[in-house]
């Protein structure tokens, strides 16, 4: 066919494509909205299976929760990966070049949060971050937002405890982010930087992303969707299964005495923990509300999985290339003892 | 044509690499392509975030995943100029 059709059949195909989206939309809404109806409709009325028994509650739980946070995650993991489109390593280098040193540290934390980052980034990051002279602690703000509020952890939050702790996540998250980097900045540590880190100096243009079209833009967020849900899938139903294990199998109160409000030191002993572990935040939050319907107070749940979350021994060793031991431990420390503090707050308050 | 692949060895790296290594085979052009995982020789490119992909020495892309259809067009690009 000639150049003219051929465009205006593009253009077809495009206005097609588009459309697909508001309609997945309104599926997903109609499949969330029905599900604690499905899945009872489904265990009581199909299957005829007696309420109350540890069995069923478990199987209940279960059916109703891994629909739901795999809705859940899908969405959100979709929207932030378009909102991440519209920020990269660059551009938040740009924006925290020059700011004084609080400022700098309140930017890192939030710009943590959206830009996009793997943790083998992590040193290209702090390099490019480093040479252009943003300040040692406004870039580990950065690298301790970064992993520690990663959207996986705020959509199981929301999922299973709502709102309200999902949003006192990210803000405790951000505030020992923005603290932690600041006290790292305060006692003048550049001299554990390893040298050679100093000694590259920023020369010639730095290229600048492209701008991406609303097409590109919906395709980031998709094969957003398809890279983490697909590598997170499995550790969500073993972790929900585990939860629901619990759920209907522990008694309530057993896990009181040992993570309840009255132990003081179970906060510190939930980070003492939760540092050398490492998980995704998709096997760990399931885990993490069984713990918390069983009488572990909010507080040391929480201490427990952000030091899990928070501090991962992969980026660890990677980080050693840039920095030298004594500023590693020093950042462990400071990150662990913001936790604890926020662990301890939270015991007091709730 | 000279194409490098920036990265440490993660999965997102090899992912780059495989389209990159796709995105030449549809469109019949040969290049010399390499993978560069020492992270010296990756701050030569100044990127701030890995994967990265380079063409004739200029960065086209850095921390994410390029779709194939960019891949190719950057392609094109320099092996038209």
């Amino acid at each position: 066919m000639n150049k003219a059709a051929a465009a205006t059949k593009a253009r077809k195909r495009e206005t097609q494509k588009i459309l697909w989206l508001p309609m997945i939309l309104a599926l997903w809404l109609l499949a969330f909205m029905n599900l604690r109806a499905a899945t009872d409709g489904l265990v009581f009325k199909l299957l005829k299976w007696p309420a109350g028994s540890h069995l069923v509650e478990t199987i209940r739980f279960f059916l109703y929760e891994v629909p739901k946070v795999l809705l859940l995650l899908i969405l959100i993991v979709f929207i932030v990966g378009i909102i991440r489109t519209f920020f990269s390593p660059e551009r938040t280098r740009k924006i925290l070049e020059g700011k004084s040193l609080f400022a700098g540290n309140v930017m890192a934390g939030l710009l943590g949060i959206v830009t996009p980052f793997c943790s083998c980034s992590a040193i290209p990051l702090f390099l490019g971050f480093v040479e252009t002279g943003i300040p040692l602690g406004v870039t580990f703000s950065f690298l301790i937002a970064a992993p520690m509020i990663n959207e996986v952890a705020v959509v199981l939050l929301f999922g299973l405890f709502g709102l309200k702790t999902a949003f006192l996540y990210i803000s405790t998250g951000l505030l020992i982010a923005i603290l932690s980097g600041w006290t790292i900045g305060k006692l003048k540590l550049e001299k554990y930087v390893e040298d050679w880190v100093y000694r590259i100096r920023a020369e010639g243009e730095i290229p600048t992303r492209e701008d991406m079209s609303f097409r590109t833009r919906i395709e980031a967020g998709i094969s957003a969707v398809k890279e983490i849900v697909g590598k997170v899938w499995k550790y969500i139903i073993i972790g929900i299964g585990v939860g629901a294990g619990v759920h209907g199998y522990i008694p309530e109160n057993f896990m009181a005495s040992i993570m309840g409000k009255s132990a003081w030191w179970s906060v510190p002993l939930s980070v003492l923990i939760g540092v050398p572990l490492y998980s995704n935040a998709a096997g760990i939050i399931p885990v993490v509300q069984a713990l918390l319907e069983k009488g572990a107070s909010l507080g040391t749940a929480l201490a427990f999985m952000m030091s899990v979350i928070g501090l991962s021994l992969p980026e660890t060793i990677i980080l050693k290339k840039v920095l030298k031991l004594p500023l590693i431990f020093i950042f462990i420390g400071i990150v662990a003892a913001g936790i604890m503090i926020v662990g301890f707050l939270f015991n007091l308050v709730f | 044509m000279e194409v490098r692949i920036l990265g440490p060895g993660c999965p997102r790296c090899q992912e780059v690499e495989k389209r990159t290594v796709n995105a030449l085979a549809e469109l019949g052009i040969a290049a010399d392509v390499q993978k560069i995982s020492d992270i010296k020789k990756i701050m030569e490119f100044k990127i701030l975030a890995t994967p990265g992909l380079a063409i004739n020495g200029k960065v086209k892309c850095s921390g994410r995943i390029p779709s194939l259809e960019e891949i190719k067009r950057w392609i094109q690009e320099e092996n038209r100029g």
